[in-house]
């Protein structure tokens, strides 16, 4: 058991602090880079394809690096303290991992090493309008024809959607599962919009669209889509797990220096007792994090199903928690859009609405409860 | 990063689980699993078990008793013991005394009571708290004042738990009544026996006698019972409360309550609101559970790692919220709390109220947890 990075992975972490900082650490280029689509900016991308991290997931034969999930949890943990806006998330890790885990040989060469490359953005196309975290294709269909498939439907919101140069599209298959497809982003009509943290999604219109099956054609990949989304979870609760340190340091930061009264704030035990309950949340969070990634190399699909419910729930309090607090702490200036704490606030918030909140993951754990008898930690 | 414990670790694990489940007697474990006082004798029982294998104080210096284990091996110990139901050595002579002699007692005073300590031959209580000193402890006024070789000691102390039980008690005395107020304080060890000592309980919200006063009127103390250098007591005491605050998150002890709860009250899961509260302890005590891990294997050698406050904090909240929670489940059988083993309501469900009414005691003691913010606050946010 052991909780600490080692020296590549701490070299690899400051790599990555040290581009994210470069980028953004100066919070108005954030938002000059957020300012219109595609919610990014295109040369922050190139410049992490050159540093290695948009192939850290894939395997070298893919044209990516091999590197495990504590790797790809560090760099999310990064990204997230900046507010990055470039969709590793959605693209590297969630689109990807669909690639990863059900592409045949060729599609993972070729979709993979372009993403690793920096050449191409991909979306993952999973939720309808009114859904609600369902591995089960819902509100797409595929239809056959000899070799040729199509899907019909509408997803809806897609992140990144509109930028994308291919998408991955889930769809119910004539003779039940749900299978992946590929489509090429210009063949379809997407409609373009902001989401409230600055990123970017989009509606995608599927009329027969022409379709590429991922893997072999007609198989049902339900369950490696539930697996990918679990670790898609397990990261993005990195991501949050950045935003709120940034956060807490942030709010710490100001409690020192904000003068009211002729004193600085941190003098007001009312308010120092409320930074204290922020650091409880943010240490407990921090710890839940660490287990749930470390369960991605270590446990089964439905230890990683338990680990992304566990880690989702905790999260979500926190991110609430921590980012109402934040706001509340320095008072009107993190309610503006020119600095980082509301817009932090704002992304956890994406994050949970687009992953899973409390409610759901909590739903899904009350139904395991007598399941067990104690929740083991350690395997 | 790595989830699995070492094979060694696993190892040390297992022989710990075997032992107290296998040869510990169980009476005494059902009765901490089924929540029930332990009485003098089981506590006393308890730890002479453990101490004749070895168990009883392996923090301590290997030479006395000690077994040099590694942070995380007394972690898994100290678990293991919650997990089986097992009484942790009393911690007024395993945690707080024990080591406070072996740090800074005199060869003969170490002879004279360590062994003693260990083996609870001698059961200690702690002599701190006065009515007019609680989170403010070095305001406290029991005095003490040289005659000859001895010491003259009057004053009150309070919040002395289980101190009817108690043959010696450890004792914070104002030695220097003009120095500065944490300079002038020194600790004394006093025979309960001695003439001019008097034990008065005080009786509690949960219908329990925990807890008492301990009065002192011209109380003679010989000189070589006082540890350590005249006025350093206060240097003592936090090296002490320091040791306290450690083994105060009984993360194992709260994970098992909730077990049982659990299998107690089996039909009372149907209902998706109880579902769903038990859901949201488990995962927050697995939570806690994973932060002491980290700061197990964190501290290693070196300072302690800051999130250590967080421990006490949210490992007595999660203590109280699991009390709550029985106490909620219970619904009118709650009121039973006086019948007897007779009564159709359940054990479990009698208890529930004292229980939960006396566990509020966990967020006021070993540093109330508002002391515990102020930590956090200054020490490791630096506000």
């Amino acid at each position: 058991m052991d909780f600490t990075y080692d020296d590549e992975q701490k070299a690899l972490r400051d790599a990555v602090r040290g581009l994210a900082n470069k980028a953004y650490a100066e919070f108005e280029n954030r938002r000059k880079a957020t300012a219109d689509a595609p919610g990014f900016d295109e040369a922050q991308w190139v410049r992490l394809a050159e540093m290695g991290v948009l192939g850290l997931p894939f395997s070298e034969d893919d044209g990516g690096v091999g590197a495990g999930p504590v790797e790809i949890g560090l760099v999310c943990q990064e990204l997230g303290r900046v507010l990055a806006p470039e969709p590793f998330l959605a693209s590297v890790v969630h689109a990807g991992g669909l690639v990863s885990a059900a592409g045949s040989p060729e599609q993972r060469a070729d979709l993979l090493g372009r993403l690793a490359a920096g050449e191409i953005v991909l979306a993952a196309a999973d939720t309808s309008p009114g859904g609600r975290w369902s591995a089960a294709a819902e509100g797409v269909t595929a239809a056959q024809d000899g070799d040729n498939w199509t899907v019909t439907g509408v997803r809806d919101p897609v992140p990144n959607g509109a930028r994308a140069d291919h998408i991955v599209v889930s769809a119910s298959l004539p003779d039940g599962g749900t299978g992946l497809f590929v489509i090429d982003g210009e063949s379809v009509s997407r409609t373009d919009y902001a989401v409230f943290d600055g990123s970017r999604a989009a509606c995608v219109q599927l009329s027969g669209t022409a379709a590429v099956p991922l893997g072999e054609p007609g198989r049902d990949l339900t369950a490696t889509i539930a697996t990918i989304s679990d670790i898609t979870r397990i990261m993005g609760a990195n991501q949050a797990l950045g935003v709120m340190q940034a956060q807490v340091a942030a709010t710490n930061d100001y409690l020192r220096t904000r003068k009211q009264f002729g004193v600085t704030l941190n003098t007001f035990q009312a308010l120092t007792f409320r930074a204290a309950d922020m650091y409880v949340s943010l240490e407990l969070t921090h710890s839940l994090v660490d287990w749930a990634t470390m369960v991605i190399a270590a446990g089964t699909r439905e230890d990683i199903a338990d680990a992304a419910d566990r880690v989702g729930l905790q999260v979500a309090r926190a991110s609430r928690h921590i980012g109402q607090e934040a706001i509340q702490l320095h008072g009107g200036i993190a309610m503006t859009a020119e600095y980082s704490v509301g817009v932090g606030t704002a992304h956890l918030d994406v994050l949970g609405q687009w992953l899973g909140g409390a409610q759901h993951h909590l739903t899904r754990l009350a139904d395991r409860v007598a399941d067990h008898d104690e929740v083991e930690a350690l395997t | 990063m790595q989830l699995e414990l070492s094979a060694q670790d696993a190892a040390f694990r297992d022989e710990m689980r075997t032992f107290f489940t296998t040869e510990f007697p169980q009476d005494i474990r059902d009765a901490v699993l089924q929540g029930r006082h332990l009485t003098h004798d089981q506590i006393v029982s308890s730890q002479r078990v453990l101490n004749a294998a070895g168990l009883a104080v392996p923090h301590w210096p290997e030479e006395w008793g000690g077994k040099g284990w590694s942070d995380l091996q007394r972690h898994l110990w100290h678990e293991e013991m919650q997990r089986a139901g097992v009484p942790t050595p009393l911690a007024f002579n395993a945690s707080m005394i024990g080591p406070v002699l072996a740090q800074f007692g005199s060869q003969e005073q170490k002879e004279r009571f360590l062994p003693k300590t260990a083996n609870l031959d001698i059961w200690w209580s702690q002599g701190f708290s006065e009515p007019d000193a609680g989170s403010d402890l070095a305001s406290l006024r029991t005095a003490a004042v040289r005659d000859g070789d001895d010491w003259i000691v009057n004053g009150q102390k309070t919040w002395t738990t289980l101190g009817q039980y108690g043959d010696w008690i450890f004792t914070l005395v104002r030695t220097d009544p003009d120095a500065k107020q944490q300079a002038g304080i020194s600790m004394l060890l006093i025979d309960m026996s001695l003439d001019g000592v008097e034990v008065r309980p005080i009786e509690m919200i949960d219908g329990g006698h925990e807890v008492n006063e301990v009065w002192f009127s011209d109380v003679r103390v010989p000189g070589d019972l006082m540890v350590g250098e005249l006025n350093s007591g206060w240097t003592i005491a936090k090296f002490l409360l320091g040791n306290e605050r450690v083994g105060v998150a009984p993360v194992g002890a709260t994970k098992r309550a909730l077990a049982t709860l659990k299998a107690s009250a089996a039909d009372l899961l149907d209902d998706p609101l109880t579902r769903a509260r038990v859901a949201e302890l488990e995962n927050e005590l697995l939570a806690l559970e994973l932060t002491a891990l980290r700061v197990v294997a964190h501290s290693a050698g070196g300072e302690p790692h800051p999130a250590s406050s967080v421990l006490k904090l949210q490992g007595t909240e999660l203590q109280q919220a699991v009390s709550e929670l029985a106490l909620d489940l219970a619904g009118p059988g709650a009121l039973a709390s006086g019948a007897d083993d007779d009564s159709p309501v359940p054990g479990w469900a009698r208890l529930s109220a004292p229980t939960y009414l006396n566990l509020r005691k966990a967020s006021i003691y070993g540093g109330s947890n508002e002391i515990q913010r102020q930590i956090i606050a200054r020490t490791i946010l630096g506000l």
